[in-house]
């Protein structure tokens, strides 16, 4: 059974004052509740304004977006309301303490009124904090100034900062830029957790394709387009199709040749052979011309999606 | 309710920094204690005698209003920077109304500068400047206003800067002429014309003029020293801070989204 899309976008147009060319260029994608979602791209490619645009920050030059049913444009604080966000910057006030970033964000999302020290708070909200940087292991340094804590702590502490008001979405932009192998490797151990926990909708964005590989669906962006879209699965499946790669001195011979065997093949020589659901030796065993190359491309996710974006940056340029 | 609870989390935030950056409340007294203690002084001395006023207690209540005046129209211009390091985006993206943004932001400004107006009192008793500690009891309300004037001056200038950089290098061409302008440490009863013109459109100058003419008022010196009448100063006050924080509020709000 479908679920229900809690991120509804559609032809969402952005173009910045005094920029000549469109930063997101007639978008159009859906999330559905509870997924965890990626939006994959190089630098440039728009994912940040989009993100923007979702969490409210930046208003559309057309087209729309809606998220649990408001519309982001002329819905802002109801918006708000459902949706926590990490920053691609880290969003902490560093002169603060954790805890104080924890306090000044519940106290501007009402769930607790100001008070001007940890003390005077009520025992649901300590109780909950403690909770909390136990979890993420920040019990130690919960009342230590955030500049003294590292990147990946302060990364979590975002985190934790931003469920407080328990989200019905979560954004990420670009959450592991800065942070070494291990604070990565931990923050995502974190997130399955949450997911495991909650059944928060994750939105991210990152220029990582590993990263995008954990997630339910995936849309690569570039130049402010969706180049392609699916499951990582279909993604990959689409994306690393494999070939032969097969030239011959004469070439007219090897290609009437393919042809008679109905074999599909592009290229004017080297020629890429897709021998689908054939195998590959078979049709090496039946071709008779003397073949001077022969090679099977086999491309690694990485591979194709650095072919796809190469290739819709060929197809931009072409166009006049 | 919900926004008041904003508006007092945002202001104490300042007030919380504030606390704890020591380095930033003696630089707060830096410049006071130059103006006060070198230029006052200074100046009192040579040519302070013929004036007919005492000129150290007259640039001590100008100073006052001036540092006021800057200390939250400087603190205000930090949201750009805040925006820029990305921390002003965790308020933004909270569900608050954008003017409980702004409103707390020059509240706890304006309680940051307050707190530094103590360091100006305490560096007017260590230099024993001979002030009425009376009337200056009776500016503590008016104090607040120039403060609440200076955060509305702030909104002005900061909806109308796009980057912290541009901010940076135009605010001190804002504000440093207008100390002159005000008459801070000078006296500008007489100016020449372009002068008096540019100096009667200096914000600062109904802030400065203010002050003192809560401070003189009912002594000799009133009117050797004194623009305008409380009134007056009060009325200009009202409807330009009025203004800039309409219109300044409705320019940034539309500039935050609009870009």
């Amino acid at each position: 059974m479908a679920k229900p899309h809690i991120i509804e976008v559609t032809n969402l147009v952005k173009r910045y004052q005094k920029a000549e060319k469109n930063s997101v260029d007639d978008v159009s994608f859906y999330v559905e509740e509870g997924s965890f979602f990626s939006l994959l791209g190089p630098n440039g490619a728009g994912k940040t304004t989009t993100i923007s645009i979702l969490t409210t920050l930046l208003a559309p030059t057309s087209g729309g977006a809606s998220l649990s049913g408001f519309d982001v444009n002329s819905q802002p604080n109801q918006v708000r309301q459902q949706i926590g966000v990490i920053f691609q910057n880290p969003s902490l006030d560093r002169n603060l303490t954790a805890e104080e970033n924890i306090r000044f964000h519940s106290n501007l999302y009402d769930l607790f009124p100001y008070r001007p020290t940890f003390s005077l708070m009520p025992e649901t909200y300590k109780k909950k904090v403690k909770q909390l940087a136990e979890v993420v292991g920040l019990e130690s340094d919960l009342f230590k100034p955030v500049k003294a804590l590292s990147g990946g702590m302060k990364r979590k502490l975002e985190i934790i900062r931003s469920l407080m008001h328990q989200p019905q979405v979560l954004f990420l932009d670009e959450p592991t830029t800065g942070l070494d192998p291990i604070s990565r490797q931990n923050l995502w151990r974190y997130l399955q957790e949450i997911r495991q926990t909650t059944d928060i909708t994750i939105f991210l964005t990152t220029h990582y394709l590993e990263e995008a590989e954990g997630s339910d669906y995936l849309c690569i962006m570039n130049q402010g387009k969706i180049v392609s879209k699916g499951t990582p699965v279909e993604i990959k499946r689409s994306l690393t199709e494999n070939y032969l790669v097969a030239d011959a001195k004469d070439r007219t011979k090897l290609s009437k040749e393919l042809t008679k065997l109905k074999v599909p093949f592009t290229g004017q020589g080297p020629f890429q052979v897709h021998f689908g659901k054939h195998s590959a030796p078979s049709i090496v065993q039946s071709l008779k011309t003397p073949l001077t190359q022969l090679e099977i491309h086999n491309p690694s996710l990485e591979d194709a999606y650095v072919e796809i974006i190469k290739g819709s940056e060929a197809e931009h340029h072409a166009q006049p | 309710m919900h926004n008041l609870n904003a508006i007092i989390t945002i202001a104490f935030r300042d007030v919380t920094k504030l606390v704890r950056d020591r380095t930033r409340i003696l630089a707060s007294l830096i410049f006071p204690a130059i103006f006060i203690g070198v230029l006052g002084t200074s100046l009192q001395q040579n040519i302070g005698e013929n004036l007919g006023y005492n000129f150290l207690a007259f640039v001590f209540i100008g100073v006052i209003a001036q540092t006021l005046f800057q200390s939250t129209a400087g603190g205000l211009i930090s949201l750009v920077e805040d925006r820029q390091n990305d921390f002003a985006q965790e308020m933004f993206v909270s569900p608050i109304s954008r003017y409980a943004i702004l409103f707390g932001k020059i509240l706890g400004e304006t309680m940051v500068s307050l707190v530094q107006i103590l360091g100006v009192l305490v560096l007017g008793l260590v230099i024993q400047i001979p002030l009425d500690w009376g009337a200056l009891l009776t500016l503590v309300p008016f104090l607040l206003i120039i403060s609440l004037f200076g955060g509305a001056f702030g909104v002005i200038v900061m909806a109308n800067l796009s980057d912290q950089r541009a901010a940076n290098q135009i605010f001190p061409f804002l504000l440093f002429p207008q100390f002159f302008l005000a008459g801070v440490f000078n006296p500008i009863q007489d100016l020449p014309l372009p002068i008096l013109i540019a100096s009667r459109l200096s914000p600062m100058t109904y802030a400065v003029d203010l002050l003192r003419s809560i401070y003189y008022y009912g002594t000799p010196e009133y009117d050797k020293v004194v623009l305008f009448s409380p009134w007056l100063n009060l009325s200009v006050i009202a409807v330009v801070g009025t203004l800039f924080l309409v219109i300044g509020t409705w320019r940034f709000v539309k500039l935050e989204r609009e870009r």
